[in-house]
């Protein structure tokens, strides 16, 4: 069953949290990975096949560049998913 | 017609990797040398990729060199003699000469003269090639005793500013001997390659390039997310099918020694294999760093020289790099 945006955005607060230690509570939608969340590329690619195993969906390589904030993020994972 | 009847090889059962050599570079390269360059440092380095030092050749020190010691210690190790060599196989992609080859001038320099000697160009898998080359021409009778051989020196050609993948590479070659066996130990390997991404891990030009004034001295360079999302997804399911054609089960293995690419894909995989905690995980890239063709043999003999493993118990190995090519096989350790 698809998930919703807010339990996308949960179990993706996670994978960031176990990556980089960031505060569950400060992955919210608003925030960029890079400005805000001071999230590199090496951290992003982790995140990226944690997310893609979390969620069973495929992020394609040309999507990641694309994905700047939280909220590009859990909207692509959630249309992925359905 | 000629009713004359040809003699072909005997064939051989089984074969195995009798023995193993190492060579690294002399210098032990720290972080800190190196992360003025990329804005990076010490603490980073180590977060991300595991590793804190590498070890690079100077310019006393050639690939050559590192190959000709690693290969002496797998003779002795063998207990063979190098007139014994059948083949001698060289897996590099930082030999300096388009030709001759880097195999011809070992064989010659280690006492393997006249052997069939060839260089293979599969980059991080190049290693595993050979052993696959190896154990098809011992079994085929072509050969008793192969010479497989991973070296670079990679240090010739990184680019200190580069923060893709120079700053993981490190220098040394790897040795075996493989030969009969009576028992198999070296399962059939599960190899290939994906050349629609050819450009993900390539050089930033061509000699041609160079020469034309096109390019400046071309160095090593990987698109990052393409190539860890690959190994890590893909080579999970090459590791997969190595051990079933082998026959066996994760529990089974005493180690597993992946292509030291990154701690990150070694714990990737060692998370999607589900590896029991009785499996020792090579991680040799901590002191060593990115060996490319060299890294497995050489994770193999740490970990033997550690006491970690023992001789006799299974290793999955598995290569995967530039091509993209992949090469993986369970191993009785020697």
């Amino acid at each position: 069953m698809a998930l919703s945006h807010d339990e996308v955005l949960a179990g993706l607060a996670e994978i960031v949290n176990e990556e980089t230690g960031i505060d569950t509570d400060s992955v919210k939608m608003e925030k960029s990975f890079t400005n805000d969340l001071d999230i590199d590329s090496i951290s992003m690619m982790t995140i990226v096949v944690n997310a893609e195993e979390k969620f069973s969906v495929k992020i394609p390589d040309d999507e990641v560049k694309n994905l700047l904030t939280v909220a590009d993020a859990v909207n692509f994972i959630t249309a992925a998913q359905g | 017609m000629s009713h004359a009847k040809l003699n072909q090889f005997e064939t051989v059962r089984f074969s195995k990797i009798y023995s193993l050599g190492a060579s690294r570079g002399h210098l032990r390269v720290t972080n800190d040398e190196i992360a003025g360059p990329i804005d990076s440092s010490d603490e980073w380095i180590r977060q991300r990729t595991g590793i804190i030092t590498r070890a690079r050749a100077d310019k006393d020190q050639s690939l050559m060199d590192m190959a000709v010691e690693a290969s002496k210690e797998a003779i002795a190790g063998a207990g063979i003699q190098p007139s014994e060599i059948g083949a001698v196989i060289f897996s590099t992609i930082s030999h300096p000469y388009q030709t001759p080859s880097a195999a011809t001038l070992l064989a010659d320099l280690i006492g393997a003269n006249p052997a069939p000697a060839f260089d293979i160009s599969a980059a991080c898998a190049g290693y595993c090639y050979g052993i696959a080359q190896a154990d098809a021409l011992v079994r085929s009778g072509v050969a008793k005793y192969v010479l497989v051989v991973g070296g670079e020196k990679l240090s010739d050609f990184i680019d200190p500013t580069d923060r893709s993948i120079s700053f993981l590479l490190g220098d040394g070659a790897g040795a075996a001997i493989v030969g009969p066996s009576d028992e198999p130990g070296i399962s059939p390997t599960v190899w290939g390659s994906d050349g629609s991404h050819w450009s993900s891990v390539s050089m930033t030009g061509s000699l041609l390039d160079f020469r034309d004034g096109e390019a400046s001295w071309p160095t090593l360079r990987q698109d990052g997310l393409t190539v860890f999302k690959w190994a890590v997804w893909e080579m999970v399911k090459v590791a997969q099918q190595a051990l079933d054609v082998a026959g066996i089960k994760a529990e089974d293995l005493s180690a597993l020694v992946t292509h030291q690419a990154n701690i990150r894909i070694i714990d990737e995989l060692v998370k999607q294999l589900k590896l029991p905690e009785s499996v020792a995980v090579a991680r040799d890239i901590v002191n060593t760093g990115n060996t490319s063709a060299a890294s497995v043999p050489l994770a193999m003999h740490q970990l033997l020289k550690d006491g970690a493993v023992k001789p006799g118990g299974l290793a999955l190995q598995i290569g995967f790099g530039a091509g993209l090519a992949f090469a993986a096989q369970v191993v009785v350790l020697p």
